[in-house]
């Protein structure tokens, strides 16, 4: 864990950074308060109702995908580190189990979850 | 309790360590303070690009060529007005672009700029990279969310959901690059390469990573969380002064990263062309930026040059191009290091 001290120290300089810019422009700038200045932003109508609103549930189902596929990375990472030292065994079962994800993958296409039209 | 911790840290201060701090310290600055100021440039460096693919000049009157713009622009920043949205999430709003700036900074803990240059070599460089470069998502999505408003919600969603599409393409990529050269450590991926950058035997990863980074670093083609045309400005489109600039900064440092990280794992990071008198002389890190400028003008090229890309055809490509060809090219891979053996040669 020493090695990641630096990592550390590196993240502390980059939180200084981050609050400087934070603060910096509520001690410099000048300041005009306007009712229409602070609210919500929709091309010069008042807005109609709130922006906390349902959205379209494709976004959550990439999401999940997303999930299962960059687990499926997590999970090849130390086998590609140590492919070298396996034997066929531990190649083929990678396989079978990418194997397993891509018939999921086939499965996904098919049913639709890909389309965006 | 007290007494044990006034010990304790009396036994951790002692010259010996404060060195070391201080010695962190200042490798942490000599990272942090080009990286910042490389941001600003390249900033100039897009728009005067930009400016000569239109037949222009860019710009041109803060001072010789127009090279003082960025620090104008910085200072300008600083002084102009930040107000916070009625109807927000006050706290979550000011702290989201902190979000996106800090963890885009953070990357660079681990890149290697030169042999040895680096502030902290870890061995899982590589998984080290892809988390703290995905962290910058929650950011945005915090933005967009807090902000109460209906363009930064979309822009956000968006921007959260092609992110996340491209990352699992750039994860596969990344991993066959891990396979060649069997390691996660930078440095050792980049000296894996001495014989050979991985962008010749792995070519067809190599243009898949680009455009992946392209679409993970939200630029055009593909920048549909911006799309002025729809979006105005996406999740970024309540906000002023320094707090806007520190999502410009975020993902302007975010570029710079990917372009670092593609010239690492791909074309041979501080090594020169190829190991010649004349070549060698040349110090590690000038060839390191020349790679990370020419991967930079590409992004900038791309830009100047194509035209935006539809939601639906963006996902498309993610989904159903780059995830199954990176997928058949990563069992390509490990098929032929199962084989072979690792692609290192020299070193």
């Amino acid at each position: 864990m020493v090695s990641y001290f630096p990592v550390l120290v590196f993240a502390a300089l980059a939180v200084g950074i981050a609050v400087a810019m934070l603060v910096g422009p509520w001690l410099l700038a000048t300041f005009k308060r306007d009712k229409v200045k602070t609210s919500a932003y929709e091309c010069g109508f008042e807005a109609f109702d709130t922006a906390r609103r349902t959205f379209d549930v494709r976004f959550y189902l990439v999401a999940i995908l997303f999930i299962v596929f960059d687990l499926e990375v997590a999970f090849l990472f130390p086998w590609a580190m140590a492919l070298e030292q396996f034997g066929w065994v531990g190649f083929v079962s990678m396989m079978v189990f990418l194997g397993v994800l891509t018939i999921g993958f086939v499965y996904e296409w098919k049913k639709g979850a890909l389309e965006w039209e | 309790m007290l007494d044990l911790l006034t010990l304790y840290a009396t036994n951790l201060i002692t010259w010996d360590n404060t060195l070391t701090l201080a010695w962190i310290v200042l490798t942490c600055l000599l990272v942090a303070v080009p990286v910042l100021l490389g941001m600003a440039y390249t900033t100039w460096f897009e728009r005067k690009v930009l400016g000569w693919m239109h037949l222009r000049h860019g710009p041109m009157y803060v001072g010789w060529f127009g090279l003082l713009q960025p620090i104008a622009d910085a200072v300008k920043l600083f002084f102009k007005e930040p107000f916070v949205p009625e109807g927000s999430n006050k706290l979550m709003f000011m702290l989201a672009p902190a979000m996106v700036f800090v963890p885009s900074l953070l990357a660079w803990a681990v890149i290697p700029v030169d042999k040895g240059w680096v502030v902290a070599d870890v061995n899982l460089g590589v998984m080290y990279l892809l988390a703290v470069s995905s962290l910058s998502v929650y950011g945005i999505l915090m933005a967009g969310w807090a902000s109460n408003s209906k363009y930064p919600f979309l822009g956000a969603v968006r921007s959260g959901a092609q992110m996340v599409s491209y990352e699992v393409s750039l994860g596969l990529i990344i991993l066959s690059v891990v396979l060649l050269a069997g390691s996660m450590n930078l440095s050792a991926i980049v000296e894996a390469q001495q014989g050979m950058w991985f962008a010749i035997p792995a070519f067809p990863a190599f243009v898949m990573f680009l455009v992946s980074i392209l679409a993970e670093t939200n630029r055009h083609p593909f920048d549909l969380p911006e799309a002025e045309a729809e979006l105005v400005a996406g999740y970024n489109v309540e906000y002023s002064s320094m707090y806007f600039g520190m999502f410009f900064l975020g993902e302007y440092i975010a570029m710079i990263t990917m372009s670092a990280f593609t010239a690492i794992l791909f074309l041979g990071g501080w090594l020169p062309p190829v190991s010649v008198v004349p070549l060698t002389w040349v110090p590690g890190v000038v060839w390191f930026a020349l790679k990370v400028v020419a991967i930079l003008f590409f992004m900038v090229w791309a830009r100047g040059t194509l035209p935006r890309y539809r939601y639906d055809q963006l996902m498309r490509l993610g989904w159903k191009i780059f995830l199954p060809l990176s997928l058949v090219w990563l069992v390509a891979t490990a098929f032929y290091v199962k084989m072979y053996g690792n692609m290192v040669w020299g070193g």
